[in-house]
């Protein structure tokens, strides 16, 4: 970069940030609190994080460098695709393959001088409460549930309570949250430990479309079954290519498309096409540029507003839809009194069973289904004399291999019993959880 | 092994760099996008936003038309200027950014302040489909209105003011055959059968089948059949109209579910579903009075030899429901999914799919006699276009919009609408107010209220009384609350990124809409505010 094009100093660029200044340094009756620092505040001081370069986050940059911060740092274990190239501006095609995170770093530097973006092509989960710590403000442009709730579980503990039990107001790091799908999305604004948090909304997330397996394998009715078929049960069948489905292969791909096509008109179902069958396999999700930009924009405006208080924040739900005119609604979502995630630090989580004579199968599947754990793999370890013991754990092979057994011994066989205590570690959370498992008579039908 | 790829369209590098879109308006809506020249009046931070939204998703051209050069304030509100082009062309430096984005995309620009373009090339707009303008001065914008009414150009009027936005459709007709409603109740039929689904439902005994067979009947035969059994139970020919009949008929099905050897109802998840349908399936079928407003319009009763495509089949379909379909508009002939073994599940489905056919065929031969008797060609309307329709004919939409010009004229202004959503304290209406006294602002002073920070207490007043001359004219009390004004003055005409960014989706997904004649666009004009809580952030109003 050429030596101008970093200066950035008051005396060449006084009038850039103008319009900023007004609403920040002038009273009104709706602007929370008016000052001549909180510019300099976010020019100098100010650190938000934000999780995901892909379409959110590549307007969540642009947005909040030309809002006025200057140290951004931007997560993303993704690199570039070329179907990422319809929305996510901050990429070219000569970037397919490189990290979303570097690309979009290095171009939001080039084009807005002073703005010091920072990359980290890793998972969030590579990282530790060190690392967020450091934030001022998080803001997620996500599309995986699991992530969320992650750095949602991660931001609660890094709470400190006061001595009555009340949260110690400067452990509190806001996170505002954007989702879309399609022409509709959703924008919130999380105070951990104050408002609701992920965990205590679970429920606003659409479940996953499942197809019963008999209906896939003797009464398909729908292409999207036929699709499904392959998948699941042709694919391990045949081995055509020696190892797993991977989406991105065209090979691939292809082959589920004959395949699916073949049963298809095996039982006189029309409609399966190539961009089906991607979709099905990819569980594709449609995606706009306009959208994004919406979503973004609405999440960038409450950082900014949260960093300033130049205006009073959105509290707390914002879901926007334009399929028909433009619509927008906004409301408080509630706080989970028992929450799992956010609830009372001390609260004895309870996981309800019929009987200790259940596979160790069993209650994983339990803990995925239920519905304030929808844990994705979770991992058990128990106290038993003393000494902690891996029932289960999926994560690390060797482990899996010496614990695989276990899945098929009851809970009684694995010498657990009632009010016994399983320490579950998750994907959906950093911190191990400590649940009693309680033996519930079975009710009368 | 993986045998040659297939020829398909949808493996080009093309679909896949818009795969994710296309799931949204299809092929035929990308064609539409990509043939559409549309022109941008002010590469504003609002400007470019647009832009940016329809250039990555593939618009054909584009053309700008701005006379600034780019100053150190343009850039803290655009991305789309760099450090190195102060001084230079607003018009031309955003162009040059915005083409980098998509290399199927074409940009060109007017270097040229748009009043004296528009005072010495009156027909310059005449090339675009749609014009979009962003914070344009009240009288260049009456100008433009009026122009691009009487050429029949939509044009899209935006604005970014603080933390407010507006976006002004200004449209004569739009009309929209595929809108892909969010939520819609299927249509079956069951109050009107046609001879071969009741032949079909017939054929099936459900007392002699296996009980594996049993499970796996369609719920639409059991619904059907149990209705039947109802209706003459109950001596009547309707459908159940309150809790209490639907109710009744569930029970009814409840009964009909097979017992094991100890009279334990076995579990029939066909059955479960045909309780469940009776809440949306047994709805009577009727012609949506939307859709009937469509059918008895003017534009459909009566066709000229330049009415358009939608027209003619409009009245095609409504000659169809006044003859064939007997009250009925053409089957959709879609069918939801429901537990069926396969061969049933299909020959129900076909069975729709069949009668949909049939009724679209007659629907055809009446569209191309109705193009004949108009002197046009036979294929200004082919079968699939109204296959299309057909499926679609009960959401059909046609939109009718005014000339923005219109409101700044005493005569034909919309001072009602204004003066009673003030007095009924609407929570946004009253930015539009705020809006138009900025306007009148700007023209009588040249500036924007509180635009200079040892102004904004003086210009508080000034706006007051601009805006006093507003509600004397609409003839509606004086604003009470001076709130409003302040924080108008605070903005000081200041332009916000974020709120641009927003809006810029919002305007965006409006100049697509309008382009690939797919979904609802907003119906005229749309209020936004992003400083404070309230419910609805977004205002849609007809003006």
């Amino acid at each position: 970069m050429s030596e101008q094009k970093n200066g950035s100093s008051p005396g060449n660029m006084a009038r850039k940030w103008n319009h900023l200044r007004k609403v920040l340094e002038r009273p009104g009756p709706f602007c929370t609190s008016p000052s001549s620092e909180a510019l300099s505040f976010l020019q100098t001081s100010c650190k938000v994080l934000i999780i995901g370069a892909g379409g959110l986050g590549c307007e969540l940059l642009k947005d909040i460098a030309l809002m006025g911060f200057n140290e951004i740092h931007v997560i993303d274990m993704d690199t570039i695709d070329l179907s990422n190239l319809n929305r996510q501006f901050l990429f070219r095609q000569k970037d397919i393959g490189s990290s979303k995170a570097e690309v979009a770093a290095k171009f939001i530097n080039s084009r807005i001088p002073g703005v010091k973006v920072i990359p980290h092509f890793c998972k969030i989960q590579d990282y530790d409460s060190d690392f967020y710590q450091q934030f001022h403000i998080i803001v997620c442009g996500l599309d995986s549930i699991v992530a969320r709730r992650w750095i949602n579980g991660m931001l609660l503990s890094l709470l400190q309570y006061e001595e009555d039990g009340q949260v110690d107001q400067s452990t509190i790091i806001p996170m505002v949250d954007g989702g879309t799908e399609g022409f509709k999305g959703n924008a919130r604004v999380i105070l951990p430990g104050m408002t609701a948090c992920i965990d205590c909304t679970l429920d606003l997330f659409p479940p996953q479309v499942t197809y019963p397996l008999c209906t896939i394998a003797s009464t398909p009715r729908l292409p999207e079954h036929c699709i499904e078929y392959v998948k699941v049960i042709q694919w391990s069948k045949e081995n055509p290519f020696d190892c797993p489905i991977d989406g991105d292969d065209p090979n691939h791909i292809n082959w589920i498309y004959e395949k699916a096509s073949e049963r298809a008109s095996q039982f006189n179902i029309v409609g399966v096409t190539y961009r089906l069958v991607q979709g099905v396999i990819k569980n594709i999700i449609p995606a706009v540029a306009s959208t994004n930009a919406v979503i973004a924009a609405t999440c960038a405006t409450e950082v900014f507003k949260l960093a300033t208080g130049c205006a009073t924040s959105l509290n707390n739900y914002m879901v926007f839809n334009d399929v028909a005119g433009i619509y927008t609604y906004t409301y408080e979502a509630e706080r989970k009194s028992n929450c799992l995630a956010c609830g009372p630090a001390n609260q004895p989580k309870y996981l309800d069973i019929e009987s200790l004579d259940m596979k160790l199968s069993e209650l994983i599947e339990l803990l995925c289904q239920h519905p304030s754990y929808q844990m994705k793999s979770p991992g058990l370890t128990t106290m038993q004399d003393g000494r902690n013991r891996t029932l289960y754990m999926s994560t690390v092979r060797s482990i899996e291999e010496a614990t695989r057994e276990n899945l098929k011994r009851s809970l009684v066989e694995l010498g657990l019993r009632d009010e016994g205590i399983v320490n579950v570690a998750d994907s959906t959370t950093p911190n191990t959880l400590e649940i009693t498992l309680r033996v519930t008579a079975k009710m009368a039908e | 092994m993986a045998s040659p790829a297939p020829k398909s369209p949808e493996l080009s590098e093309k679909s896949k760099k818009y795969d994710r879109q296309l799931r949204l308006w299809g092929d035929h809506g990308q064609a539409a996008l990509e043939s559409a020249r549309i022109c941008l009046i002010n590469a504003t931070g609002l400007g470019t936003e647009i832009l940016k939204s329809l250039v990555l998703p593939g618009v054909g051209s584009f053309t700008i038309i701005d006379g600034e050069k780019i100053s150190e304030q343009d850039l803290g509100t655009n991305f789309f200027l760099d450090v190195d082009s102060i001084g230079k062309s607003r018009a031309e430096v955003a162009t040059q950014l915005l083409l980098e984005l998509n290399p199927d995309c074409q940009g060109d620009f007017v270097d040229e302040n748009p009043q004296v373009l528009m005072a010495n090339d009156p027909n310059f707009f005449q090339s675009f489909h749609m014009v979009i303008s962003t914070n344009l001065p009240e009288t260049t914008l009456i100008e433009l209105s009026k122009t691009l009414w009487s050429l029949n150009i939509p044009l899209l009027a935006c604005r970014s003011y603080g933390f407010i936005g507006s976006i002004r459709l200004q449209i004569s007709e739009h009309t929209i055959i595929e809108s892909h409603p969010d939520n819609t109740n299927p249509d079956l039929r069951l109050d009107k059968p046609w001879p071969s689904l009741i032949q079909y439902v017939d054929s099936i005994d459900l007392d002699s089948l296996e009980v594996k067979d049993h499970m796996h009947i369609p719920y639409l035969v059991i619904l059907y059949k149990y209705l039947k059994l109802w209706q003459s139970q109950n001596n009547t020919q309707d459908l159940p109209k309150n809790y209490k009949e639907k109710q009744n008929l569930r029970e009814l099905i409840r009964s009909g579910i097979r017992k094991d050897e100890n009279g334990i109802p076995l579990s029939e998840e066909n059955f479960e579903e045909a309780m469940k349908a009776v809440n949306f399936a047994l709805i009577p079928t009727t012609v949506p009075s939307s859709v009937a407003s469509i059918l008895n319009d003017n534009a459909c009763v009566n066709l000229t030899s330049k009415s358009e495509p939608f027209w003619i089949l409009a009245k095609a379909v409504k000659d169809f429901v006044d003859n064939e379909g007997n009250g009925n508009l053409p089957l959709r002939g879609s069918l939801p999914d429901m537990t069926a073994d396969t061969t049933r599940y299909i020959a129900l489905q076909q069975l729709y799919r069949d009668q949909a056919g049939r009724d679209a065929d007659v629907i055809y031969r009446r569209a191309q006699q109705l193009l004949h008797q108009l002197g046009q060609p036979s294929s200004a309307i082919t079968e699939a276009q109204v296959k299309l329709f057909c499926r679609n004919a009960s959401f059909i939409h046609v939109i009718r919009g005014t000339c923005i010009a219109d409101e700044y004229d005493p005569r034909t202004s919309n001072a009602r609408q204004i003066s009673e959503a003030l007095e009924n304290g609407d929570g946004l209406l009253i930015y539009h107010v705020m809006l138009r006294g900025v306007d009148k602002f700007y023209t009588e002073h040249n500036t924007y209220p509180g635009e200079y920070d040892d102004q904004v207490e003086p210009d508080i007043v000034k706006l007051k009384s601009c805006i006093s001359k507003l509600t004397a004219e609409w003839g509606c009390g004086v604003l009470s609350k001076d709130d409003y004004l302040h924080e108008i003055c605070r903005y000081g005409g200041g332009e916000l990124h974020a709120v641009s960014s927003f809006l810029g989706g919002c305007a965006a997904q409006e100049v697509i809409k309008i382009l690939t004649r797919q979904y609802t666009p907003l119906h005229t004009y749309c209020l936004y505010m992003m400083y404070s809580l309230l419910i609805s952030n977004t205002g849609v109003y007809a003006l």
